[in-house]
């Protein structure tokens, strides 16, 4: 229990549950995935108990980020409906225990990444927490619309630490599927802020159609999923990956520019009306997991 | 005399001392399996 907590009789010692709520459990299954993916399309093959570790330590340096975001955004989550009953602004925990299980859990991640695969794969773990924390919670994402952007690299890391967990080197195929998720994510979160606008204006965030307009930030939607899809098909046309990947890749990856072309297209203003972003950022979600799925599926295959 | 207000907190203290020896139980048991892998050991 920490002094601030002893010195106010009325807070209780937080909950559990509220400590696992600090990792945004829901957020990091696709971290995990996309980890477990780059674990497994490595050449090389860890003993279960060694890949294990390497995604559970993946998962653990997502929790560290998830922590120590809402330790820091604690004050804007608290005018955001979609955050405000989250641990900290709801008043369940104090700040401190937040930052400290944050640090803690970060701290740990990487020391058990480099124990039980290698000290490579560590650093990029620290890094892309570092990237994520500092970079584009602490720096960017109060500051510019383009924080989506470059903090999309935070997110597009997991490939990159589960292929070097594995090989204890870098390739082209890890650095591709970087670039699949870095360049996913803009059209991915600005979907969604689209029909979630009032709260990131109400809460000060400079995101794209808050700054922007819907207009602009419809075009980018459309301009960016393009490198995206060119970076999705890469993989097949260096012969990184089969003809499965590759027919799959082309059909998922037209289906995204068609959905982000009627974004493009759509006026829409209200959320309510705004069926375009909500099919775009669903289909989205669906997009990388099908893309990273059928790749393992086409490695194992092959 | 303990008041209602003291058993709660004794009785979150208590779950949360139940997780954190679940979990610290869990990583011992995880850096033995490490250890075993990581020797090469065929068992």
């Amino acid at each position: 229990m920490s002094t601030l907590e002893m010195s106010n009789p009325a807070a209780l010692p937080a909950d559990w549950r509220d400590f696992l709520a600090l990792t945004k459990p829901r957020v990091m299954y696709l971290v995990v995935f996309t980890g477990l993916c780059g674990l497994l399309v490595a050449p090389v093959q860890l003993p279960f108990v060694l890949g294990f570790s390497a995604i559970l330590c993946i998962a653990l340096g997502a929790g560290a980020c998830g922590a120590l975001n809402q330790w820091y955004e604690a004050d804007i989550d608290a005018k955001m409906r979609r955050t405000a009953s989250r641990p900290l602004p709801a008043g369940r925990m104090v700040p401190e225990s937040a930052l400290h299980f944050g640090v803690g859990l970060g701290f740990f991640s990487v020391l058990l990444m480099g124990l039980a695969t290698n000290w490579f794969a560590a650093i990029l773990l620290a890094a892309s927490i570092l990237f994520y924390v500092l970079i584009y919670t602490v720096w960017l994402k109060p500051r510019t619309a383009q924080n989506i952007v470059i903090g999309g690299a935070a997110g597009a890391f997991p490939p990159l630490i589960g292929w070097v967990a594995a090989t204890g080197h870098m390739s082209v195929l890890p650095l591709l599927l970087f670039a699949v998720i870095f360049l996913w994510t803009p059209p991915h979160f600005w979907a969604l802020s689209l029909f979630v606008r009032s709260d990131y204006a109400a809460a000060g965030i400079p995101m794209l159609p808050v700054v922007a307009g819907f207009e602009s930030t419809r075009r980018q939607v459309l301009l960016y999923s393009l490198p995206m899809a060119a970076s999705a098909l890469a993989p097949w046309a260096l012969g990184l990956a089969g003809v499965l990947y590759g027919a799959s890749a082309t059909v998922l990856s037209f289906v995204f520019l068609v959905l982000a072309a009627r974004v493009a297209a759509s006026g829409a203003t209200e959320p309510k009306d705004m069926t375009a972003e909500k099919h775009l950022f669903a289909y989205s979600v669906f997009y990388l997991f099908a893309l990273f799925a059928v790749l393992v599926a086409d490695h194992f295959l092959a | 005399m303990t008041t209602p207000e003291d058993e709660i907190i004794r009785s979150r203290q208590r779950e949360r001392a139940r997780v954190t020896a679940l979990l610290l139980g869990a990583f011992v048991v995880l850096l033995f399996f490490i250890t075993i892998a990581k020797t090469g050991i065929n068992w």
